[in-house]
Protein backbone atom coordinates (compact mmCIF):
# COMPACT_ATOMS: atom_id res chain seq x y z
CA UNK A 1 0.00 0.00 0.00
CA UNK A 2 2.50 2.01 1.32
CA UNK A 3 4.05 1.66 -2.03
CA UNK A 4 1.28 2.98 -4.21
CA UNK A 5 1.03 5.86 -1.87
CA UNK A 6 4.71 7.15 -3.10
CA UNK A 7 4.04 6.68 -6.29
CA UNK A 8 0.59 9.08 -5.88
CA UNK A 9 3.06 11.29 -4.21
CA UNK A 10 5.81 11.34 -6.90
CA UNK A 11 2.89 11.34 -9.43
CA UNK A 12 1.79 14.93 -7.38
CA UNK A 13 5.10 16.04 -7.63
CA UNK A 14 5.49 15.79 -11.18
CA UNK A 15 2.14 17.65 -12.20
CA UNK A 16 4.20 20.94 -12.04
CA UNK A 17 6.73 18.98 -15.18
CA UNK A 18 3.30 17.85 -16.48
CA UNK A 19 1.78 20.95 -16.86
CA UNK A 20 4.45 23.01 -18.12
CA UNK A 21 5.63 20.55 -20.81
CA UNK A 22 1.68 20.42 -21.40
CA UNK A 23 1.94 24.67 -21.72
CA UNK A 24 5.42 24.39 -23.93
CA UNK A 25 3.70 21.48 -26.28
CA UNK A 26 0.37 21.67 -26.35
CA UNK A 27 -0.78 25.10 -25.61
CA UNK A 28 2.56 27.28 -27.24
CA UNK A 29 3.12 23.81 -29.59
CA UNK A 30 6.69 24.14 -29.13
CA UNK A 31 9.08 21.44 -27.96
CA UNK A 32 11.15 22.81 -25.30
CA UNK A 33 13.35 20.97 -23.20
CA UNK A 34 14.53 22.89 -21.12
CA UNK A 35 13.05 21.09 -18.48
CA UNK A 36 16.18 18.89 -17.22
CA UNK A 37 18.22 21.97 -16.17
CA UNK A 38 14.76 24.32 -15.20
CA UNK A 39 13.73 21.28 -12.55
CA UNK A 40 17.17 20.57 -11.59
CA UNK A 41 17.54 23.88 -10.82
CA UNK A 42 14.40 24.72 -8.91
CA UNK A 43 15.47 21.79 -6.43
CA UNK A 44 18.98 23.33 -5.97
CA UNK A 45 17.78 26.66 -5.25
CA UNK A 46 15.40 25.12 -2.52
CA UNK A 47 18.40 22.64 -1.35
CA UNK A 48 20.60 25.49 -0.84
CA UNK A 49 17.97 27.85 0.80
CA UNK A 50 16.63 25.60 2.61
CA UNK A 51 20.39 24.88 4.42
CA UNK A 52 20.75 28.82 4.46
CA UNK A 53 17.02 28.74 6.59
CA UNK A 54 15.70 30.57 5.01
CA UNK A 55 11.96 31.40 5.02
CA UNK A 56 9.36 28.85 2.90
CA UNK A 57 7.56 31.46 0.96
CA UNK A 58 10.81 33.28 0.24
CA UNK A 59 11.79 29.47 -0.96
CA UNK A 60 8.74 29.41 -3.53
CA UNK A 61 9.24 32.58 -4.89
CA UNK A 62 12.90 31.93 -5.55
CA UNK A 63 12.21 28.85 -7.39
CA UNK A 64 9.32 30.41 -9.72
CA UNK A 65 11.60 32.99 -10.61
CA UNK A 66 14.51 30.88 -11.03
CA UNK A 67 12.66 28.90 -13.44
CA UNK A 68 10.75 31.43 -14.97
CA UNK A 69 14.32 33.56 -15.99
CA UNK A 70 15.27 30.05 -17.35
CA UNK A 71 12.31 29.49 -19.60
CA UNK A 72 12.44 33.44 -21.17
CA UNK A 73 15.78 32.82 -21.45
CA UNK A 74 15.25 29.63 -24.08
CA UNK A 75 12.13 31.95 -25.32
CA UNK A 76 14.53 34.98 -26.11
CA UNK A 77 17.22 32.99 -27.43
CA UNK A 78 13.84 30.98 -30.16
CA UNK A 79 12.44 34.34 -30.81
CA UNK A 80 15.08 36.80 -30.99
CA UNK A 81 17.90 34.83 -32.22
CA UNK A 82 15.43 32.54 -34.69
CA UNK A 83 17.47 29.36 -33.54
CA UNK A 84 15.03 26.41 -33.58
CA UNK A 85 13.27 25.97 -29.86
CA UNK A 86 14.93 22.55 -29.33
CA UNK A 87 18.23 23.99 -30.04
CA UNK A 88 17.49 26.69 -27.67
CA UNK A 89 16.44 24.34 -24.88
CA UNK A 90 19.39 22.31 -25.15
CA UNK A 91 21.61 25.17 -25.36
CA UNK A 92 20.00 26.82 -21.84
CA UNK A 93 19.88 23.37 -20.53
CA UNK A 94 23.13 22.58 -20.77
CA UNK A 95 24.33 25.83 -19.46
CA UNK A 96 22.41 25.09 -16.63
CA UNK A 97 24.33 22.51 -15.41
CA UNK A 98 27.29 24.61 -14.89
CA UNK A 99 24.49 26.97 -13.26
CA UNK A 100 23.11 24.65 -11.29
CA UNK A 101 26.80 23.09 -9.99
CA UNK A 102 27.87 26.63 -8.90
CA UNK A 103 24.94 27.00 -7.06
CA UNK A 104 25.04 23.66 -5.09
CA UNK A 105 28.69 23.87 -4.56
CA UNK A 106 29.18 19.94 -5.05
CA UNK A 107 27.00 17.21 -6.42
CA UNK A 108 24.74 16.07 -3.78
CA UNK A 109 23.27 17.86 -0.57
CA UNK A 110 21.03 15.89 1.81
CA UNK A 111 18.67 18.17 3.81
CA UNK A 112 17.19 14.72 6.01
CA UNK A 113 16.97 17.14 9.16
CA UNK A 114 15.80 20.15 8.23
CA UNK A 115 12.33 21.92 8.52
CA UNK A 116 10.11 21.75 4.81
CA UNK A 117 7.09 22.54 3.12
CA UNK A 118 6.25 19.00 4.12
CA UNK A 119 6.91 19.42 8.20
CA UNK A 120 5.21 23.45 8.30
CA UNK A 121 1.64 21.39 9.09
CA UNK A 122 1.11 18.17 10.87
CA UNK A 123 -2.45 16.98 9.58
CA UNK A 124 -1.78 13.71 10.47
CA UNK A 125 0.68 11.51 12.00
CA UNK A 126 1.91 9.25 9.64
CA UNK A 127 4.62 11.84 7.82
CA UNK A 128 3.32 10.03 3.78
CA UNK A 129 -0.32 10.95 4.67
CA UNK A 130 0.51 14.49 5.88
CA UNK A 131 2.68 14.77 2.89
CA UNK A 132 -0.48 13.49 0.49
CA UNK A 133 -2.56 16.09 2.15
CA UNK A 134 0.00 19.23 1.74
CA UNK A 135 1.22 17.73 -1.84
CA UNK A 136 -2.58 17.41 -2.46
CA UNK A 137 -3.36 20.93 -1.59
CA UNK A 138 -0.39 22.80 -3.04
CA UNK A 139 -1.06 20.84 -6.41
CA UNK A 140 -5.29 22.00 -6.37
CA UNK A 141 -4.14 24.99 -6.11
CA UNK A 142 -1.51 25.29 -8.85
CA UNK A 143 -4.21 23.12 -11.23
CA UNK A 144 -6.66 26.65 -10.20
CA UNK A 145 -3.83 29.31 -10.84
CA UNK A 146 -3.05 27.80 -14.43
CA UNK A 147 -7.24 26.87 -15.16
CA UNK A 148 -8.02 30.20 -14.33
CA UNK A 149 -5.16 31.26 -16.44
CA UNK A 150 -6.16 29.93 -18.70
CA UNK A 151 -9.26 31.19 -18.81
CA UNK A 152 -8.77 34.78 -18.52
CA UNK A 153 -8.58 36.78 -22.12
CA UNK A 154 -4.36 36.82 -21.75
CA UNK A 155 -4.65 33.08 -21.49
CA UNK A 156 -7.12 32.74 -24.37
CA UNK A 157 -4.62 34.76 -26.30
CA UNK A 158 -2.03 32.38 -24.80
CA UNK A 159 -3.57 28.92 -26.76
CA UNK A 160 -4.32 31.06 -29.40
CA UNK A 161 -0.62 32.32 -30.60
CA UNK A 162 0.35 28.31 -30.47
CA UNK A 163 -2.84 28.19 -33.27
CA UNK A 164 -2.39 31.06 -35.70
CA UNK A 165 0.20 33.11 -35.55
CA UNK A 166 -0.75 35.50 -38.30
CA UNK A 167 -4.48 35.78 -36.54
CA UNK A 168 -3.25 36.35 -33.40
CA UNK A 169 -0.54 38.91 -34.64
CA UNK A 170 -3.41 40.09 -36.58
CA UNK A 171 -4.89 40.80 -33.41
CA UNK A 172 -2.58 43.02 -31.41
CA UNK A 173 -0.41 40.31 -29.66
CA UNK A 174 3.11 40.11 -29.74
CA UNK A 175 3.94 36.56 -30.56
CA UNK A 176 7.59 36.84 -29.52
CA UNK A 177 6.98 38.10 -25.51
CA UNK A 178 4.05 35.86 -25.42
CA UNK A 179 6.03 32.80 -26.14
CA UNK A 180 9.05 33.98 -23.83
CA UNK A 181 6.10 34.17 -20.61
CA UNK A 182 4.91 30.96 -22.36
CA UNK A 183 8.26 29.23 -21.62
CA UNK A 184 9.05 30.82 -18.73
CA UNK A 185 5.17 29.66 -16.91
CA UNK A 186 6.34 26.60 -18.51
CA UNK A 187 9.69 26.63 -16.65
CA UNK A 188 8.63 27.99 -13.17
CA UNK A 189 6.17 25.46 -13.38
CA UNK A 190 8.81 22.73 -13.80
CA UNK A 191 11.03 24.24 -11.49
CA UNK A 192 8.78 23.30 -8.60
CA UNK A 193 8.80 19.67 -9.35
CA UNK A 194 11.86 20.37 -8.64
CA UNK A 195 11.08 22.19 -5.42
CA UNK A 196 8.45 19.62 -4.25
CA UNK A 197 10.86 16.54 -5.02
CA UNK A 198 14.00 17.95 -3.42
CA UNK A 199 11.82 18.44 0.07
CA UNK A 200 10.38 14.91 -0.42
CA UNK A 201 13.27 12.80 -0.78
CA UNK A 202 15.00 15.26 1.05
CA UNK A 203 18.11 16.00 -0.83
CA UNK A 204 19.23 17.80 -3.66
CA UNK A 205 21.44 16.32 -6.96
CA UNK A 206 23.00 17.51 -9.59
CA UNK A 207 21.69 14.77 -11.74
CA UNK A 208 18.12 14.67 -10.86
CA UNK A 209 17.24 15.94 -13.58
CA UNK A 210 18.33 13.78 -16.21
CA UNK A 211 15.70 12.31 -18.31
CA UNK A 212 12.73 13.92 -16.81
CA UNK A 213 11.59 15.30 -19.95
CA UNK A 214 10.12 12.24 -20.59
CA UNK A 215 7.71 12.49 -17.44
CA UNK A 216 6.50 15.72 -18.75
CA UNK A 217 5.83 14.11 -22.18
CA UNK A 218 4.64 10.84 -21.25
CA UNK A 219 2.25 12.68 -18.39
CA UNK A 220 1.10 14.51 -21.12
CA UNK A 221 0.64 11.92 -24.32
CA UNK A 222 -1.49 9.87 -21.47
CA UNK A 223 -3.82 12.90 -21.01
CA UNK A 224 -3.73 14.29 -24.72
CA UNK A 225 -4.51 10.08 -25.42
CA UNK A 226 -7.39 10.35 -22.87
CA UNK A 227 -8.17 14.07 -24.11
CA UNK A 228 -8.60 12.56 -27.70
CA UNK A 229 -10.69 9.87 -27.02
CA UNK A 230 -13.05 11.17 -24.77
CA UNK A 231 -13.41 14.46 -27.12
CA UNK A 232 -12.96 16.81 -24.26
CA UNK A 233 -12.71 20.72 -25.05
CA UNK A 234 -12.87 22.10 -21.59
CA UNK A 235 -9.51 23.56 -20.46
CA UNK A 236 -10.44 22.51 -16.82
CA UNK A 237 -11.03 19.02 -17.56
CA UNK A 238 -8.09 18.75 -19.84
CA UNK A 239 -5.76 20.35 -17.13
CA UNK A 240 -7.60 17.81 -14.51
CA UNK A 241 -6.08 14.80 -17.15
CA UNK A 242 -2.88 16.23 -17.42
CA UNK A 243 -2.78 15.86 -13.57
CA UNK A 244 -3.70 12.68 -13.48
CA UNK A 245 -1.80 11.44 -16.64
CA UNK A 246 1.35 12.50 -14.31
CA UNK A 247 -0.32 10.39 -11.66
CA UNK A 248 -1.03 7.17 -14.15
CA UNK A 249 2.68 7.92 -15.28
CA UNK A 250 4.35 6.75 -11.77
CA UNK A 251 1.65 4.24 -11.18
CA UNK A 252 2.92 2.21 -14.24
CA UNK A 253 6.58 3.00 -13.16
CA UNK A 254 6.25 1.46 -9.66
CA UNK A 255 4.12 -1.06 -11.09
CA UNK A 256 7.29 -1.83 -13.34
CA UNK A 257 9.74 -2.00 -10.44
CA UNK A 258 7.33 -4.22 -8.33
CA UNK A 259 7.43 -6.77 -10.47
CA UNK A 260 11.26 -7.08 -10.11
CA UNK A 261 12.68 -5.29 -12.93
CA UNK A 262 15.81 -4.17 -12.55
CA UNK A 263 16.51 -0.19 -11.28
CA UNK A 264 18.58 0.53 -13.78
CA UNK A 265 16.57 -0.57 -16.76
CA UNK A 266 13.42 1.72 -15.39
CA UNK A 267 14.48 4.29 -18.08
CA UNK A 268 14.40 1.99 -21.29
CA UNK A 269 11.07 1.04 -19.79
CA UNK A 270 10.54 4.56 -19.15
CA UNK A 271 10.89 5.31 -22.88
CA UNK A 272 9.10 1.98 -24.09
CA UNK A 273 5.81 3.07 -22.26
CA UNK A 274 5.96 6.18 -23.85
CA UNK A 275 6.41 5.24 -27.04
CA UNK A 276 3.17 2.23 -26.60
CA UNK A 277 1.39 5.12 -25.54
CA UNK A 278 2.08 6.97 -28.55
CA UNK A 279 2.36 4.28 -30.68
CA UNK A 280 -0.83 2.63 -29.60
CA UNK A 281 -3.79 5.16 -30.83
CA UNK A 282 -1.95 5.41 -34.50
CA UNK A 283 -1.78 1.54 -34.97
CA UNK A 284 -5.07 1.10 -33.86
CA UNK A 285 -6.89 3.62 -35.92
CA UNK A 286 -4.39 2.55 -38.88
CA UNK A 287 -6.45 -0.81 -39.14
CA UNK A 288 -9.74 0.53 -38.61
CA UNK B 1 -6.08 57.45 -44.25
CA UNK B 2 -4.04 55.26 -45.99
CA UNK B 3 -0.90 56.67 -47.51
CA UNK B 4 1.99 54.91 -49.26
CA UNK B 5 5.25 57.35 -50.52
CA UNK B 6 7.71 55.91 -52.74
CA UNK B 7 7.73 52.22 -51.01
CA UNK B 8 9.61 49.32 -52.69
CA UNK B 9 10.21 45.46 -51.91
CA UNK B 10 13.13 43.61 -52.81
CA UNK B 11 13.36 40.04 -51.75
CA UNK B 12 16.44 38.35 -51.14
CA UNK B 13 18.58 41.01 -52.29
CA UNK B 14 21.90 40.61 -53.53
CA UNK B 15 21.17 36.57 -53.65
CA UNK B 16 20.60 34.60 -56.82
CA UNK B 17 16.72 34.13 -56.09
CA UNK B 18 16.67 38.38 -56.13
CA UNK B 19 12.94 39.53 -56.74
CA UNK B 20 11.61 43.23 -56.94
CA UNK B 21 8.76 42.69 -55.71
CA UNK B 22 7.57 46.23 -55.50
CA UNK B 23 9.13 49.07 -57.79
CA UNK B 24 9.07 52.72 -56.10
CA UNK B 25 5.30 52.77 -55.48
CA UNK B 26 2.79 55.39 -54.11
CA UNK B 27 -0.68 55.42 -53.05
CA UNK B 28 -2.94 57.22 -51.54
CA UNK B 29 -6.69 55.90 -49.99
CA UNK B 30 -8.97 58.14 -48.43
CA UNK B 31 -11.06 57.17 -45.14
CA UNK B 32 -14.08 55.29 -46.65
CA UNK B 33 -12.78 53.89 -49.84
CA UNK B 34 -13.01 50.82 -50.80
CA UNK B 35 -10.01 49.68 -53.37
CA UNK B 36 -10.47 46.95 -55.43
CA UNK B 37 -6.80 45.39 -56.56
CA UNK B 38 -6.59 42.88 -59.53
CA UNK B 39 -3.61 42.19 -61.33
CA UNK B 40 -1.57 38.82 -62.24
CA UNK B 41 0.04 36.18 -60.24
CA UNK B 42 3.22 37.92 -58.79
CA UNK B 43 2.25 41.29 -59.68
CA UNK B 44 2.51 42.17 -55.86
CA UNK B 45 -0.07 42.27 -54.43
CA UNK B 46 -0.28 40.38 -51.32
CA UNK B 47 3.42 42.52 -50.18
CA UNK B 48 1.60 45.99 -50.84
CA UNK B 49 -1.13 44.64 -48.46
CA UNK B 50 1.09 43.10 -46.29
CA UNK B 51 2.89 46.33 -45.94
CA UNK B 52 0.12 48.26 -44.97
CA UNK B 53 -0.66 45.17 -42.83
CA UNK B 54 2.91 45.26 -40.81
CA UNK B 55 3.76 41.90 -41.73
CA UNK B 56 6.67 43.49 -44.08
CA UNK B 57 8.62 46.37 -43.84
CA UNK B 58 9.27 48.81 -47.09
CA UNK B 59 12.48 49.17 -48.16
CA UNK B 60 12.19 52.28 -48.83
CA UNK B 61 9.82 55.38 -48.15
CA UNK B 62 7.10 55.69 -45.68
CA UNK B 63 3.56 54.06 -44.78
CA UNK B 64 1.09 56.48 -43.15
CA UNK B 65 -2.09 55.06 -41.21
CA UNK B 66 -4.52 57.68 -39.97
CA UNK B 67 -2.18 60.23 -40.01
CA UNK B 68 0.12 58.12 -37.77
CA UNK B 69 3.69 57.48 -39.17
CA UNK B 70 3.49 53.44 -39.09
CA UNK B 71 6.51 52.79 -41.38
CA UNK B 72 8.41 50.86 -38.52
CA UNK B 73 5.46 49.67 -36.33
CA UNK B 74 5.18 46.35 -36.79
CA UNK B 75 1.76 44.67 -37.10
CA UNK B 76 0.56 43.68 -33.71
CA UNK B 77 1.07 47.31 -33.40
CA UNK B 78 -1.47 48.17 -36.52
CA UNK B 79 -4.35 46.15 -35.26
CA UNK B 80 -5.85 49.74 -33.31
CA UNK B 81 -6.70 50.63 -36.73
CA UNK B 82 -6.46 47.70 -39.07
CA UNK B 83 -8.73 44.03 -39.23
CA UNK B 84 -7.71 41.26 -41.83
CA UNK B 85 -9.11 38.65 -43.74
CA UNK B 86 -6.38 36.46 -45.21
CA UNK B 87 -6.96 34.23 -48.01
CA UNK B 88 -6.77 31.01 -46.34
CA UNK B 89 -9.74 30.44 -44.11
CA UNK B 90 -7.22 28.51 -42.00
CA UNK B 91 -5.36 31.17 -40.82
CA UNK B 92 -7.71 34.12 -39.80
CA UNK B 93 -9.02 31.83 -36.99
CA UNK B 94 -7.18 29.67 -33.90
CA UNK B 95 -8.61 26.15 -35.22
CA UNK B 96 -8.29 24.84 -31.65
CA UNK B 97 -10.61 27.66 -29.94
CA UNK B 98 -14.20 27.94 -29.68
CA UNK B 99 -15.94 30.43 -31.81
CA UNK B 100 -16.35 32.21 -28.66
CA UNK B 101 -13.07 32.72 -27.89
CA UNK B 102 -12.05 33.47 -31.28
CA UNK B 103 -14.64 36.17 -30.98
CA UNK B 104 -13.16 37.18 -27.58
CA UNK B 105 -9.89 38.32 -28.70
CA UNK B 106 -11.47 39.65 -31.72
CA UNK B 107 -13.35 41.95 -29.43
CA UNK B 108 -10.11 42.70 -27.57
CA UNK B 109 -8.34 43.83 -31.03
CA UNK B 110 -7.62 46.91 -30.02
CA UNK B 111 -7.23 46.44 -26.59
CA UNK B 112 -5.16 45.04 -23.86
CA UNK B 113 -5.64 40.95 -23.41
CA UNK B 114 -5.28 41.03 -19.80
CA UNK B 115 -5.93 39.00 -16.64
CA UNK B 116 -9.63 39.21 -16.13
CA UNK B 117 -11.96 36.86 -17.21
CA UNK B 118 -14.20 38.53 -20.06
CA UNK B 119 -16.75 36.23 -21.54
CA UNK B 120 -19.19 36.68 -19.41
CA UNK B 121 -22.61 35.53 -20.28
CA UNK B 122 -23.59 39.40 -21.60
CA UNK B 123 -21.00 38.92 -24.00
CA UNK B 124 -21.66 35.25 -25.02
CA UNK B 125 -25.43 36.79 -25.87
CA UNK B 126 -23.96 39.25 -27.80
CA UNK B 127 -22.05 37.19 -30.03
CA UNK B 128 -24.28 34.64 -30.79
CA UNK B 129 -26.88 37.56 -31.99
CA UNK B 130 -24.38 38.86 -34.06
CA UNK B 131 -23.67 35.75 -35.40
CA UNK B 132 -27.37 34.66 -36.09
CA UNK B 133 -27.78 37.64 -37.77
CA UNK B 134 -25.48 36.06 -40.14
CA UNK B 135 -28.09 33.24 -41.25
CA UNK B 136 -25.80 30.47 -41.66
CA UNK B 137 -27.40 28.71 -38.12
CA UNK B 138 -24.06 28.88 -36.25
CA UNK B 139 -25.38 30.64 -33.76
CA UNK B 140 -26.08 27.33 -31.92
CA UNK B 141 -22.35 26.33 -32.14
CA UNK B 142 -20.41 28.71 -30.37
CA UNK B 143 -18.74 26.52 -27.77
CA UNK B 144 -17.48 23.87 -30.84
CA UNK B 145 -13.96 24.75 -31.81
CA UNK B 146 -13.88 26.72 -34.69
CA UNK B 147 -11.78 24.50 -36.77
CA UNK B 148 -15.25 22.48 -36.97
CA UNK B 149 -16.63 24.57 -39.09
CA UNK B 150 -16.15 24.86 -43.26
CA UNK B 151 -14.12 26.81 -44.70
CA UNK B 152 -16.96 29.25 -45.95
CA UNK B 153 -18.32 29.72 -42.82
CA UNK B 154 -14.65 30.29 -41.25
CA UNK B 155 -14.42 33.52 -43.35
CA UNK B 156 -18.05 34.80 -42.66
CA UNK B 157 -17.01 34.61 -39.38
CA UNK B 158 -13.87 36.12 -39.72
CA UNK B 159 -15.32 39.11 -41.38
CA UNK B 160 -17.93 39.23 -38.31
CA UNK B 161 -14.80 39.05 -36.03
CA UNK B 162 -13.14 42.43 -37.65
CA UNK B 163 -16.10 44.62 -36.52
CA UNK B 164 -16.22 43.17 -33.39
CA UNK B 165 -13.57 46.00 -31.95
CA UNK B 166 -13.27 49.73 -33.11
CA UNK B 167 -11.96 49.08 -37.07
CA UNK B 168 -11.11 51.86 -39.52
CA UNK B 169 -9.11 49.82 -42.29
CA UNK B 170 -10.28 46.22 -43.75
CA UNK B 171 -7.58 44.36 -45.59
CA UNK B 172 -9.12 41.78 -47.91
CA UNK B 173 -6.29 39.09 -49.51
CA UNK B 174 -8.32 36.70 -51.97
CA UNK B 175 -10.70 36.61 -49.08
CA UNK B 176 -13.11 34.01 -51.16
CA UNK B 177 -10.34 32.02 -53.53
CA UNK B 178 -10.87 28.86 -51.28
CA UNK B 179 -14.55 28.47 -51.27
CA UNK B 180 -17.23 27.30 -53.94
CA UNK B 181 -19.48 29.68 -55.61
CA UNK B 182 -22.31 30.25 -53.33
CA UNK B 183 -20.06 30.62 -50.01
CA UNK B 184 -17.99 33.27 -51.92
CA UNK B 185 -20.94 35.25 -52.83
CA UNK B 186 -22.29 34.87 -49.22
CA UNK B 187 -18.75 35.98 -47.98
CA UNK B 188 -18.09 39.43 -50.63
CA UNK B 189 -22.09 39.94 -49.78
CA UNK B 190 -21.12 39.96 -46.10
CA UNK B 191 -18.19 42.09 -46.69
CA UNK B 192 -19.63 44.64 -48.76
CA UNK B 193 -22.63 45.43 -45.84
CA UNK B 194 -20.28 45.65 -43.32
CA UNK B 195 -17.83 48.13 -44.42
CA UNK B 196 -20.88 49.97 -45.70
CA UNK B 197 -22.34 49.93 -42.30
CA UNK B 198 -19.18 50.38 -40.48
CA UNK B 199 -18.02 52.84 -42.76
CA UNK B 200 -14.97 51.53 -43.30
CA UNK B 201 -11.55 51.60 -45.54
CA UNK B 202 -10.97 48.83 -47.35
CA UNK B 203 -8.54 47.08 -49.87
CA UNK B 204 -9.96 43.78 -51.62
CA UNK B 205 -7.42 42.15 -53.85
CA UNK B 206 -9.25 39.55 -55.92
CA UNK B 207 -8.65 37.42 -59.06
CA UNK B 208 -12.60 37.35 -59.27
CA UNK B 209 -13.44 40.21 -62.60
CA UNK B 210 -17.10 39.50 -61.43
CA UNK B 211 -16.11 40.95 -57.66
CA UNK B 212 -13.77 43.49 -59.09
CA UNK B 213 -16.77 44.83 -61.52
CA UNK B 214 -19.61 44.78 -58.72
CA UNK B 215 -17.87 45.97 -55.51
CA UNK B 216 -15.81 48.77 -54.21
CA UNK B 217 -15.16 52.41 -55.07
CA UNK B 218 -12.06 52.11 -56.85
CA UNK B 219 -10.28 49.85 -58.96
CA UNK B 220 -6.14 49.52 -59.61
CA UNK B 221 -4.41 46.92 -61.48
CA UNK B 222 -1.34 46.07 -60.53
CA UNK B 223 1.75 44.60 -62.92
CA UNK B 224 5.36 43.66 -62.13
CA UNK B 225 5.02 45.60 -58.98
CA UNK B 226 3.81 48.45 -60.35
CA UNK B 227 0.26 50.66 -60.36
CA UNK B 228 -0.76 49.86 -64.38
CA UNK B 229 -4.32 51.33 -63.79
CA UNK B 230 -6.26 53.72 -60.83
CA UNK B 231 -10.12 53.92 -61.81
CA UNK B 232 -11.87 56.21 -59.44
CA UNK B 233 -15.50 56.48 -58.99
CA UNK B 234 -17.09 58.22 -61.47
CA UNK B 235 -15.70 55.75 -63.83
CA UNK B 236 -15.81 52.47 -62.18
CA UNK B 237 -19.04 52.58 -62.20
CA UNK B 238 -19.11 53.16 -65.61
CA UNK B 239 -16.83 50.07 -65.84
CA UNK B 240 -17.81 46.70 -67.58
CA UNK B 241 -16.86 42.98 -66.55
CA UNK B 242 -16.08 42.59 -69.85
CA UNK B 243 -13.66 46.11 -70.20
CA UNK B 244 -11.66 44.18 -67.32
CA UNK B 245 -10.79 41.47 -68.96
CA UNK B 246 -9.40 43.59 -72.02
CA UNK B 247 -6.84 44.68 -69.19
CA UNK B 248 -5.57 41.16 -68.74
CA UNK B 249 -5.51 40.13 -72.68
N1 LIG C 1 8.61 36.26 -48.57
C1 LIG C 1 9.00 36.28 -49.87
N2 LIG C 1 10.25 35.88 -50.19
C2 LIG C 1 10.67 35.91 -51.48
N3 LIG C 1 9.92 36.32 -52.52
C3 LIG C 1 8.67 36.72 -52.25
C4 LIG C 1 8.14 36.72 -50.93
N4 LIG C 1 6.87 37.17 -50.97
C5 LIG C 1 6.61 37.42 -52.25
N5 LIG C 1 7.67 37.17 -53.05
C6 LIG C 1 7.76 37.38 -54.48
O1 LIG C 1 7.34 38.69 -54.76
C7 LIG C 1 6.55 38.73 -55.93
C8 LIG C 1 5.22 39.35 -55.63
O2 LIG C 1 4.50 38.45 -54.78
P1 LIG C 1 3.03 38.72 -54.25
O3 LIG C 1 2.70 37.62 -53.32
O4 LIG C 1 2.93 40.10 -53.74
O5 LIG C 1 2.15 38.57 -55.58
P2 LIG C 1 0.57 38.62 -55.75
O6 LIG C 1 0.27 39.73 -56.65
O7 LIG C 1 -0.10 38.61 -54.45
O8 LIG C 1 0.32 37.24 -56.51
P3 LIG C 1 -0.91 36.22 -56.39
O9 LIG C 1 -1.96 36.74 -57.30
O10 LIG C 1 -0.34 34.94 -56.92
O11 LIG C 1 -1.32 36.12 -55.00
C9 LIG C 1 6.48 37.31 -56.44
O12 LIG C 1 7.43 37.15 -57.46
C10 LIG C 1 6.84 36.47 -55.25
O13 LIG C 1 7.49 35.29 -55.65
MG1 LIG D 1 -1.32 37.17 -53.33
Amino acid sequence: MDFYLTALLQGLCFAGIAFGIYISMKIFNIPDITTDGSYTLGGVVTGILLTHNQPGWLILLAVIAAGAAAGALTGIIHTKLKINALLAGILVMTALYSVNLTILGRSNLPLLSLPTLFSVVNFLTDPNQNSLIILSLFVAALTLLIGYLLKTDFGIAMRATGNSEPMIRALGVNTDRMKIIGLAIANALTALSGYLITQMQGFADISMGIGVVIIGLGSVIIAETLINWLQITSVWLSLVLVLAGAIIFQFVLALTLSIGVNPNMLKIVTAVFVLIIVGLPRLTSRNA
Amino acid sequence: MIELKDISKTFNAGKPNEVKALGKLSLEIKQGEFVVIVGSNGSGKTTLLNMVAGTIFTDTGTVTIDGNNATKLPDYGRSKWIARIFQNPLSGTAADLSILDNFRLAALRTQNKGLTIGKNESFKQLVRDKIAALGMGLEDKTEQPIGTLSGGQRQALTLLMSVMDECKILLLDEPTAALDPRSAEKVMRTADELIKQYNLTAILVTHNLKDAANYGTRIIQMGEGQILKDIPSAEKAKLKQAELFEWFG
